[in-house]
């Protein structure tokens, strides 16, 4: 386990995401992602890592080619939003302590 | 005996909707890929068992899916598709120019001999090929290269490229529809392609016989017959007989020859259906009367067919991949609905059955006749 925000270089940490629930049936799984994160533990690296844990997410979340964040996917870590953050931002101490998940949340936009 | 499987898609999922060869008791399995816009769901012609889908959403992009068990268990196939070198711009509704951006697929067409090779035309038009089950796709960039395409414009469903028609004869051919551009013909399998839009004629425009920029909503052919083409326009039921190099109205005696969805009887060349729409203005059946109109001759001269069909109080539209045929003799005739409904014919349209009345919007219908 690492500190928050400044991990080892060397260290390998699990972090929880949770996802939509069209997102957890692509991926199979019922409850949160658990993704492995090497090195230092950034809102990039964590979506690095989930794609490359879970190859359905490919393009779902970000877009294939030019890596934003989709417009209406919305990212949230210890009640903060980190939806226009940096690649490079590194996740709070609760998400990299395993005490809270990174949140993948479906921007509510109305429609049918 | 043989089987029809129906594939719906719909703005809430998929459904698969069968019945033995007599058509009359249907079992209904869905929802799959609930939540997902499934705007297509079809089956390879060589392997009626490999199914792909595609599924769209605003907040999650494009996704592919396929099955190689007749849609018993799916799996994630290739969502990559990015298109050669600069994509460059098209025309904006305001006549900007709109850099070229991917959105979702259309159409899936799985080529008529190979299970893993699938042509996409998907929005921003262009046109992308896989030949591995769609796991890796590549465009063909030629179409998006044409000369015309900086000016093609979105209609109200975006620059999509939704109909794509192979022809199974001759592999180097191919036919592809625009909205709101036209129709490109290949004659060498998508290397180079050539506007097929003379004898359209769009009112709206400012040059109504403008080479690009008509609203074609949807084009159909008989396997058999691959030069005749029939194409619904935004306005205007029309008949090419040369590969779509030219084209004659045969709207004839229909009452509004507005409208989205074409089909073609499976053994009659000259037996084609539409459903009538009141307008661009009014997505809804003239006097609330869901009626399917057939043509015998080749376009002119057309028949309402309505028993079983809503005929007070319905507006419901039929968008352009809501009608299908099956390949039995008497031919089946398939309708899926705006509001839901999907309707079948076993007798080339004479008399109507409700399969489900409830689903969610229909987008797209595809018929699978089995063995």
């Amino acid at each position: 386990m690492t500190e928050g925000g400044t991990p080892d270089q060397r260290a390998v940490t699990t972090v929880r995401v949770a996802l939509p629930h069209q997102l957890r049936v692509l991926a199979g799984i019922h409850g949160p992602a658990e993704v492995q994160v090497a090195g230092n533990v950034t809102l990039g690296a964590t979506l690095d890592a989930l794609e490359a844990a879970y190859p359905p997410l490919a393009g779902t979340i970000r877009d294939r080619e030019t890596r934003r964040r989709r417009a209406m996917i919305r990212l949230f870590a210890d009640g903060a939003d980190l939806s226009d953050a940096d690649a490079s931002t590194p996740l709070p101490g609760v998400v990299t302590s395993g005490q809270q998940p990174l949140r993948l949340v479906g921007a509510i936009a109305g429609g049918a | 005996m043989g089987e029809i499987r129906v594939l719906v898609g719909t703005s809430k999922g998929a459904f698969v909707l069968t019945a033995d060869e007599g058509r009359a008791e249907w079992r209904v399995d869905g929802p799959l890929f609930g939540g997902w816009e499934v705007y297509h769901l079809v089956g390879s012609p060589a392997d009626p068992d490999r199914l792909y889908a595609s599924l769209s959403k605003g907040w999650f992009g494009q996704v592919v899916q396929r099955s190689d068990d007749g849609g018993r268990s799916w799996q994630s196939a290739g969502n990559d598709l990015r298109y050669e070198g600069e994509p460059g711009t098209h025309q904006h509704f305001d006549g900007s120019a709109q850099p070229w951006r991917f959105t979702r697929i259309w159409q899936l067409v799985p080529d008529h001999a190979d299970p893993d090779s699938v042509l996409a035309g998907v929005e921003d038009a262009a046109l992308f090929r896989t030949t591995d089950g769609a796991m890796t796709w590549r465009e063909l960039p030629a179409l998006r290269s044409h000369p015309t395409a900086a000016g093609w414009a979105p209609g109200a469903g975006g620059l999509c490229l939704h109909t794509i028609l192979a022809d199974s004869g001759d592999n180097q051919r191919l036919l592809v529809a625009i909205s709101s551009a036209g129709v490109l013909a290949s004659e060498d399998g998508g290397t180079s392609w050539e506007l097929a839009t003379t004898g359209l004629r769009s009112d709206f425009l400012p040059d109504p016989e403008a080479e690009v920029g008509h609203c074609v909503h949807k084009l159909a052919r008989h396997p058999g017959r691959p030069d005749r083409v029939y194409m619904q326009k935004h306005w205007d039921v029309l008949r090419s007989d040369d590969h779509g190099y030219s084209w004659h109205e045969i709207s004839g005696d229909l009452p509004t020859d507005f409208g989205f969805a074409i089909a073609v009887h499976a053994h009659d060349p000259d037996t084609v259906y539409v459903v009538p729409i009141t307008s661009d203005e009014l997505h809804f059946p003239p006097d609330g009367r869901l009626r399917v109109y057939r043509s015998r001759t080749a376009g002119g001269r057309w028949e309402p067919l309505t028993a079983g069909l809503p005929q007070r109080d319905c507006y419901v539209n039929v968008l352009r991949d809501g009608l299908a045929v099956d390949t039995l003799d008497p031919c089946g005739v398939y309708l899926g609905t705006t509001g839901g409904q999907v309707y079948v014919s076993a007798d080339e349209g004479e008399q109507w059955h409700t399969i489900v009345r409830d689903l969610p919007r229909v987008l797209s219908v595809e018929v699978q006749t089995l063995p």
